[in-house]
């Protein structure tokens, strides 16, 4: 398949879109009417043709101008990118499992051309045709982190594991659902999570902790993480809350079908070979509500997780403000009929709104 | 989430291998090299990992850890070095005698639980005997990075002296030999004392070498995370007993030459496991009822765990008495 990428911004005049097939493709958080947190962790081996869980690093039609989007941010704010001095191997890991896994999965794209550690790397969306020493620094115009993660859609925290505990030692963060890499640098991982509500009160991080510290080479792990935006920001920083906070007083009964957006973050968990540090990918998916409604079961079901949700979780994920102005628009999509277990979108199957 | 629903299988990824070379070191060592069955190169690895080694031994599946001892830039073979112990359960036996050049076998993709701290401005390795392996793939992976390291490498005899000869040809200035035999003890209080801040020290060999390692650092005020050790323990041959398992809804007996992990595993119960050595937590079971005493050998739990009956590591530990009802 050909991606056709689009042209498009995720500020100013907020062009992005989603096309027909992103719609479908939609990696919809909610297995079933409500949600609370759980450790909701599976194997990442691929999964059905065409969704976003079938590759390693998924590639879809926003990749060129998320990258723009990334070298703006950087270009304001180069902390957005760190790696702290011990995790410079990581970052090497880091490159080579992406390369391998974008040229394997995507030829057409992608190609490496490795003999011995002189590698050429040609990324042909964003016109790179590059010859580099793996593993030699001084050869790259920049760290192997940032370089990779350049070239790559989504957020990377890289953490050290180090005494039964994981570190946030290095990572790019340009994509992020309102928190610091600048900040957490250098943090384990309870101080990183220590403002989310509820969920250390269920032993949820103990767990995923566990987890996480047994996560094995060759046998990665992914998750999805959900929250709501209001217009299509990729860069939803504390560090830039000022610009894009305010915009959540913007919502209307008019514009809030093209303005909210629901956005889901794939997250995967690699075990990187030569460091034993683990890669945590955060891919960022956005998707308007009026394009999520035009999937019948997932405009019934985004209605009552909305509305179920317990005000803690809300709050947390800053939308308990807009919440009634969301139910109103909403509620127009829920008819009340019972909706089919799993995430898939089942438009063959699922009946129309019958409203 | 749920997109494509997969069981994990217990233990790490499998990779098939074919037996490339056969060395034997000395009178009790012997190192054994694999490349892929598939002609692929193996994944890399980080110096401290090891592999589970899976062996058909007469009807029997033996899965035993080994450190990996190649250098870890070289993907085209992994090799581990086996000291014979003719007193043990059969896996090294096994190992010596029965494998062949050209013989396909099953290995596991690398675990690290003995991984080197990359903040340490120097590392210092501590070895005992056939303990050296580790150090052989941290010090490629430390010289090829520009790591300071040295080692200091306890060994019986000249003749027992694994790799003593290839590591001071290749790293004159860095390792240290001390020979039992000739009454040669390391000097660990002035070694520990005399290291600048930001080193740390690994230990790898018998227990009793971890423990004076640690003891002796605690001692000299060294932070806990700055000394790292790794020891696999062999499952410990014992009386025969019975288990109940209940999420499974089967009797199981374990016999006197295999461990509670193993005994699960031949009566067909997929058990989470890594390391089968006592160390990585993966194969952790609660109890559900008990009348009588654990031998706990792990070194997961800590005292209290051990004290409270509550948990067992199937992988070494064992249970003497009238009932013993687990929660797998």
């Amino acid at each position: 398949m050909t991606i056709q990428f689009n042209k498009e911004t995720f500020r100013d005049d907020y062009s992005f879109h989603n096309s027909d097939w992103a719609i479908k493709r939609f990696p919809f958080p909610f297995h079933e009417d409500s949600y609370m947190y759980s450790v909701n962790m599976e194997q990442h081996r691929g999964g059905p043709a065409g969704s976003v869980y079938e590759k390693r690093f998924d590639v879809d039609e926003h990749y060129v101008s998320e990258m723009e989007d990334r070298a703006i941010v950087l270009a304001q704010d180069p902390l957005r990118c760190q790696s702290l001095p011990h995790m410079t191997l990581a970052g090497w890991d880091t490159l080579e499992l992406i390369m391998v896994s974008k040229s394997e999965d995507y030829p057409e794209l992608f190609e490496l051309h490795r003999d011995g550690n002189r590698w050429r790397w040609i990324n042909k969306p964003m016109n790179i045709d590059h010859t580099f020493t793996f593993l030699d620094e001084t050869t790259l115009p920049c760290g192997p982190l940032e370089y990779i993660t350049r070239q790559a859609q989504g957020d990377f925290a890289v953490l050290d594991q180090r005494n039964d505990m994981l570190y946030m030692d290095a990572g790019m963060v340009t994509t992020q659902a309102d928190w610091s890499l600048d900040f957490d640098i250098g943090m384990d991982f309870f101080e990183w999570h220590a403002p989310v509500p509820l969920a250390h009160e269920l032993g949820i991080f103990k767990r995923a902790l566990k987890f996480l510290l047994n996560v094995q080479q060759g046998a990665p792990a992914r998750r999805l993480n959900w929250t709501m935006t209001v217009n299509p920001l990729l860069d939803t920083s504390p560090e830039n809350y000022h610009k894009w906070g305010i915009q959540k007083t913007t919502l209307t009964p008019e514009n809030i079908g093209a303005k909210q957006h629901l956005r889901v973050e794939l997250q995967t968990f690699y075990r990187l070979p030569r460091s034993n540090a683990l890669l945590f990918p955060i891919r960022c998916y956005l998707i308007a509500f009026q394009d999520i409604v035009s999937v019948p079961k997932w405009g019934r079901r985004l209605h009552r997780v909305v509305r179920d949700l317990p005000e803690e979780l809300a709050t947390y994920k800053g939308f308990i403000a807009n919440r009634p102005m969301m139910l109103d628009y909403l509620s127009q999509y829920d008819d009340g009929l019972p909706t089919s277990p799993g995430v898939w979108p089942d438009i063959d199957t699922e009946p129309g709104l019958q409203k | 989430m749920s997109a494509a629903p997969q069981k994990a299988k217990a233990g790490a990824e499998k990779i098939q291998v074919i037996v490339k070379n056969i060395v034997p070191l000395n009178e009790l060592v012997t190192r054994f090299e694999f490349v892929r069955a598939d002609g692929n190169d193996f994944p890399p690895f980080s110096a401290g990992a090891h592999t589970v080694v899976e062996m058909h031994d007469a009807g029997r599946t033996r899965l035993n850890p080994y450190s990996l001892m190649s250098d870890p830039a070289d993907t085209s073979r992994y090799a581990i070095s086996v000291r014979r112990d003719d007193a043990g359960r059969g896996g090294s036996l096994f190992l010596h005698t029965q494998v062949k050049i050209g013989d396909e076998m099953t290995l596991t993709y690398p675990v690290n639980l003995f991984s080197l701290d990359l903040r340490a401005r120097k590392h210092v390795f501590v070895a005992g005997g056939i303990g050296i392996t580790p150090f052989m793939a941290m010090a490629a992976q430390l010289e090829r990075m520009g790591g300071q390291w040295e080692l200091h490498y306890s060994v019986r005899t000249a003749a027992l002296g694994t790799y003593v000869d290839e590591l001071t040809a290749k790293y004159p200035n860095r390792v240290h030999v001390y020979y039992d035999d000739q009454s040669q003890m390391i000097g660990l209080d002035d070694l520990l004392d005399g290291q600048p801040l930001g080193t740390h020290v690994y230990v790898c060999g018998p227990k009793g070498m971890i423990d004076w390692v640690h003891r002796t650092a605690s001692e000299h005020g060294w932070p806990d995370e700055a000394v790292h050790s790794e020891e696999f323990l062999a499952p410990q041959p014992g009386k025969p007993f019975q288990v109940r398992l209940c999420q499974s809804d089967m009797t199981i007996q374990v016999g006197e030459n295999e461990s509670l992990l193993e005994a699960m595993e031949r009566c067909g119960v997929d058990a989470p496991f890594l390391c089968r050595g006592g160390a990585c937590g993966q194969c952790e079971t609660d109890v559900v009822e008990a009348d009588g005493e654990f031998i706990h050998r792990d070194h997961w739990l800590d005292d209290d765990d051990h004290a409270s009956g509550k948990k067992i590591m199937p992988c070494v530990s064992r249970f003497i008495g009238k009932t013993l009802v687990l929660d797998r």
